[in-house]
């Protein structure tokens, strides 16, 4: 069920990014505490991809693992269940320095014209 | 025809968080603090509601948008106070949203007499995974976890849990009658969201919602200190 919700917020960020563009690849990154599972999220991008210019686009998705710094005594820790508070001194002043990424990173379209210099300097051209 | 890679490194949810900024712009023009309360379904939230504002809240007028899949049960409920109450049902989207987004509640604005009240409380759609993604431009959020849920659910559903700035144990009053450990529920909560301001209450019996209405009270007030 979040996932539908997640897959439309990616699939609105894409469209607006893609002015048009026939998208042929979507990646994410996602953070392991945003509780997502990549294969549904999958199914339900297909979904509300349909009639979109998303249509048949793949998603890639690069998971981000939970990352915590202690404010206190500056310990760096990687959360191995959901525990927030400091291993090290059991302060609860923490800081979430990773895990919570819901971030479209970049997606690849189609051009069927040359790119102007205006548009290059917000875009990098892919390998393939 | 050929292929580029186009770079945008973007929150998926900045289109939401965009609309949520609008709607705290309007909040913030007429003076209304605004409190976003989610919890599972069945929690109590409604019941919680109905003890806490049944009695004025010193001068703060308090008025309540109600999000539910369908129907106004709820509404009509809270509607018995005597409270501005405003229903907002997500079923005209996607088979019924499970939770309420910015721009739903922007659509409600037209319908708030926010001129008319100091504190908004929405009660989001019962459900502990989508609410937590989807800001909707309020103040402060907070959440029911009522005792016959299980000492571990802060465990599973930490999204949630850790963004809130209160949680209300509800439904105290059961306590003898379950097999749940008060104390592990607590430590599962700390273990999550350390630290984070808790009032037990039973909503069935009155025990504690004082001490959530002088909470509700800090909260209208953080506002008027606060000079906005």
């Amino acid at each position: 069920m979040h996932e539908l919700s997640v897959a439309s917020a990616v699939l609105d960020t894409v469209e607006r990014h893609a002015r048009g563009r026939r998208v042929t690849l979507v990646s994410l990154r996602v953070g392991r505490l945003r509780q997502v599972v990549p294969d549904s999220l999958r199914f339900y991008f297909e979904i509300v991809a349909r009639d979109t210019v998303c249509e048949h686009a793949g998603l890639e998705l690069s998971e981000i693992d939970a990352r915590l710094s202690c404010s206190r005594c500056g310990h760096e820790w990687e959360p191995v269940f959901p525990a927030f508070r400091c291993p090290e001194c059991a302060s609860a002043e923490v800081v979430l320095l990773g895990g919570e990424e819901l971030e479209v990173e970049y997606i690849e379209v189609e051009e069927s014209h040359a790119i102007t210099a205006d548009e290059q300097e917000t875009q990098c051209t892919g390998p393939r | 025809m050929h292929r580029t890679k186009v770079r945008i490194v973007e929150d998926a949810l900045d289109a939401n968080n965009t609309i949520a900024r609008s709607n705290r712009d309007d909040f913030d023009r007429h003076h209304v603090t605004v409190l976003n309360l989610m919890s599972a379904p069945g929690a109590g939230k409604t019941t919680l509601l109905e003890r806490a504002l049944g009695e004025p809240l010193e001068g703060f007028r308090v008025g309540v948008l109600e999000g539910d899949v369908q129907g106004s049960y709820d509404a009509d409920r809270l509607a018995a106070l005597h409270l501005p109450v405003t229903q907002l049902n997500t079923d005209p989207g996607f088979g019924g949203e499970c939770h309420l987004d910015a721009n739903m509640v922007r659509s409600a604005l037209p319908s708030l007499p926010l001129g008319e009240i100091d504190l908004l409380v929405i009660e989001n759609v019962g459900n502990l995974v989508c609410p937590a993604e989807f800001r909707l431009g309020e103040d402060a959020r907070a959440m029911v976890c009522a005792v016959t849920e299980g000492e571990d659910k802060p465990l599973k559903y930490p999204l949630m849990f850790r963004s809130c700035e209160l949680v209300l144990i509800n439904k105290l009053d059961l306590v003898p009658y379950l097999d749940v450990d008060l104390d592990r529920l607590l430590y599962s909560l700390d273990a999550v969201n350390p630290g984070v301001r808790r009032i037990p209450v039973s909503a069935r019996t009155g025990q504690g919602v004082d001490e959530f209405r002088r909470w509700l009270l800090g909260l209208a007030t953080r506002r008027a200190t606060a000079g906005v």
